[in-house]
């Protein structure tokens, strides 16, 4: 096996293992689902107000404060308390309506004063609550990371290292020899995927035993998924790094390649909250179609046939890329 | 039937745009020789080997290499080609070992990576990553990788460039063991001591042209004298006075005083000498040696080698 050198690569390891976990953590962290937190409001401090701030007290989803009136419209103002109420006839709610939290406290508010002071709800109702794993911020953005970095490992790992081979005249010398072009080529691709069977597990050995992310399809579809994903992507890389003569060039490429990606194809939010005349053009995207089938298959369940869309579009990406990569490449 | 010779090519040209880099240029390399290309940096040197070796297209002029051209017969040709550029930077993070394993993969046939560490010298750096090594170590690496498959022909260009006298030395040992064994060698350089201890033949190179080719006792002959004497001294001396002397074969001013080229200098020397003396001008600077190769590149383009 002639590329089976190549697997000592100067890898990053970190990049490529330490990264997607550090990030997976510190978004899970900061989007956790959190227990409904009170909604800080403040009474106006003045005689005859203080039954309204007992009323309010009672309430646990307000934490309330008593303030004189300068103190409280400064509170207002700095976003420390959501809504001040303050007495007069009639009694009066100050907020900013273009606060959610503060259109949430005048409601809050209105209906402990209203009940306070005697008035029944015209029909019962009841709350169900629900929190799920599968529905929560963490179990869709694992499968975007899991894409992103499947794209930027194949776009900057292939990419950018053939460039710098490049720049050190070692591809020059590497064509010196007999070595067959399509092998050394083909090396890049497969230690990418080599590299993949480390990473998936990884991270979602992670997601699952950390945040409790269900992998509800098949785990082998998703390992094809990202395999497909991964070759497709070191394709890529390939294709960016063909002619670029210098680091800095395929660097800006790289970037020109996978900004747009990583902003339109879903990764961190859904691709569908861009306007409806670009959806076609995304769905082509090799992220999106990378994303949407691992979160097709890990939240949903779904099967091989579900994804058949999503792999055609890998494909034509992948073969393209490479096919085009052999073509153009600079060996001098 | 003769072999055919091991490097061939005729009216060689390359044009990088406006810029012609090797224009029309006619070489000859028989198989088992050690063959030469001199020129001061810029001559065109590495394109021609780079063409040679297949690694540059020809903008036109024909190139075979054991009688085969790299249109029809590339593959055949890599198999049987060592190469080493003249700035390799293998894988830093790739041992020795590793690195020879690698390029030895390439190759049908070729000796074993073990006796390769050895004939180089680098059996007990076999573990030690390619950034870690020294320059010299370095070049002995390339070098072993262009001879891992066992090649006829080896081409090197400037091996010796920046190594220190030691490593250079070690690597002159390394091509005259190979040479030794019957095999061809195209070697680029712009040392001229290198050239005159290896090279059976040497062609010098200016401006993408040879200027001057054959065995370098040969060029150095062609000099007339066998030494040379440089001198400077106060007053103008004139040039005909001097060529008037005899055994005197030619004369070149120079920035800082004239140059001659003697055929004996024990009786030219004394002339010489006498004659300034009368004519009262004070030395300030003399000196002598043995006409080089570097001579003869002075003589032909009245320039240093490495200006």
């Amino acid at each position: 096996m002639r590329w089976r050198i190549f697997a000592r690569e100067p890898a990053a390891i970190f990049w490529t293992y330490g990264f997607p976990l550090a990030l997976a953590l510190a978004l899970g962290i900061a989007f956790r689902n959190r227990p409904p937190e009170p909604v800080e409001v403040a009474v106006q401090a003045s005689p005859g107000a203080e039954g309204w701030r007992d009323a309010l007290a009672k309430s646990p989803s307000m934490h309330v404060r008593w303030l004189n009136a300068r103190e409280a419209h400064e509170a207002l103002r700095a976003g420390k308390v959501s809504l001040v109420v303050s007495a007069g006839q009639p009694r009066t709610y100050e907020y900013d309506p273009t606060r959610p939290e503060s259109r949430m406290a005048r409601a809050l508010v209105d209906d402990a004063l209203q009940r306070a002071e005697g008035r029944m709800d015209m029909i019962k109702v009841k709350d169900q609550l629900v929190t799920e794993p599968g529905s929560r911020y963490i179990d869709f953005l694992i499968p975007g990371l899991l894409g992103f970095n499947l794209m930027s490992s194949g776009l900057w790992g292939v990419g950018f290292v053939l460039v710098e081979m490049r720049v050190r005249k070692l591809i020059k010398r590497m064509t010196a020899t007999p070595m067959s072009h399509t092998h050394f080529l083909l090396s890049f691709v497969l230690v990418r995927g080599l590299f993949l069977l480390g990473e998936l597990p990884l991270l979602l050995a992670f997601a699952h035993w950390v945040f409790e992310v269900p992998i509800r399809g098949s785990l082998l579809l998703i390992v094809a998924l990202s395999t497909l994903g991964s070759l497709v992507f070191a394709g890529m890389g390939l294709l960016v790094g063909s002619r670029a003569q210098n680091t800095q060039t395929v660097a800006g490429l790289v970037n020109l390649v996978s900004l747009p990606m990583a902003i339109c194809s879903g990764v961190f939010f859904s691709a569908a909250r861009f306007p409806e005349v670009v959806q076609p053009l995304i769905k082509v995207l090799p992220l999106t179609a990378l994303i949407e089938g691992v979160r097709a298959v890990m939240l949903d369940g779904a099967g091989p046939a579900a994804v058949a869309q999503q792999v055609t579009i890998m494909l034509v990406w992948g073969a393209v890329s490479f096919g085009v990569a052999l073509r153009l490449f600079r060996w001098q | 039937m003769d072999k055919p010779p091991a490097i061939c090519c005729r009216r060689l040209v390359k044009d990088y745009g406006a810029v012609r880099a090797v224009d029309g240029l006619d070489l000859q390399v028989q198989a088992g020789e050690c063959f030469g290309l001199l020129g001061p940096n810029g001559a065109g040197k590495t394109t021609t080997v780079e063409i040679l070796e297949g690694l540059l297209p020809a903008t036109s002029g024909e190139v075979e290499l054991l009688g085969r051209t790299w249109q029809s017969d590339a593959d055949w040709l890599r198999q049987r080609l060592g190469i080493s550029l003249q700035e390799t930077n293998l894988s830093d993070k790739l041992t020795v070992e590793e690195t020879l394993r690698l390029f030895r993969s390439f190759y049908a046939n070729g000796p074993e990576v073990q006796s390769l560490l050895e004939l180089v010298s680098l059996t007990d750096k076999r573990q030690t990553w390619y950034s870690k090594l020294s320059g010299g170590q370095k070049q002995r690496l390339a070098v072993a990788c262009a001879l891992v498959g066992d090649p006829e022909v080896l081409f090197l260009d400037e091996p010796t460039s920046g190594l220190d006298p030691q490593s250079r030395r070690q690597l002159w040992g390394l091509i005259e063991r190979f040479k030794g064994e019957g095999r061809t060698v195209l070697l680029t350089t712009h040392y001229m001591d290198e050239a005159q201890r290896l090279c059976d033949r040497v062609a010098v190179i200016d401006k993408g042209k040879v200027i001057a080719s054959g065995t370098p006792r040969e060029l150095i002959q062609s000099l007339g004298g066998t030494d040379v004497v440089e001198f400077t001294c106060d007053g103008l001396v004139e040039e005909t006075r001097m060529s008037a002397l005899p055994g005197v074969h030619a004369v070149k001013r120079r920035s800082d005083g004239l140059s001659l080229t003697v055929e004996q200098l024990h009786k030219t020397l004394p002339l010489l000498l006498n004659h300034l003396q009368q004519t009262g001008h004070t030395l300030s600077r003399l000196s002598t040696h043995h006409a080089t190769l570097e001579d003869v590149f002075v003589n032909l383009t009245g320039r240093q080698l490495r200006d």
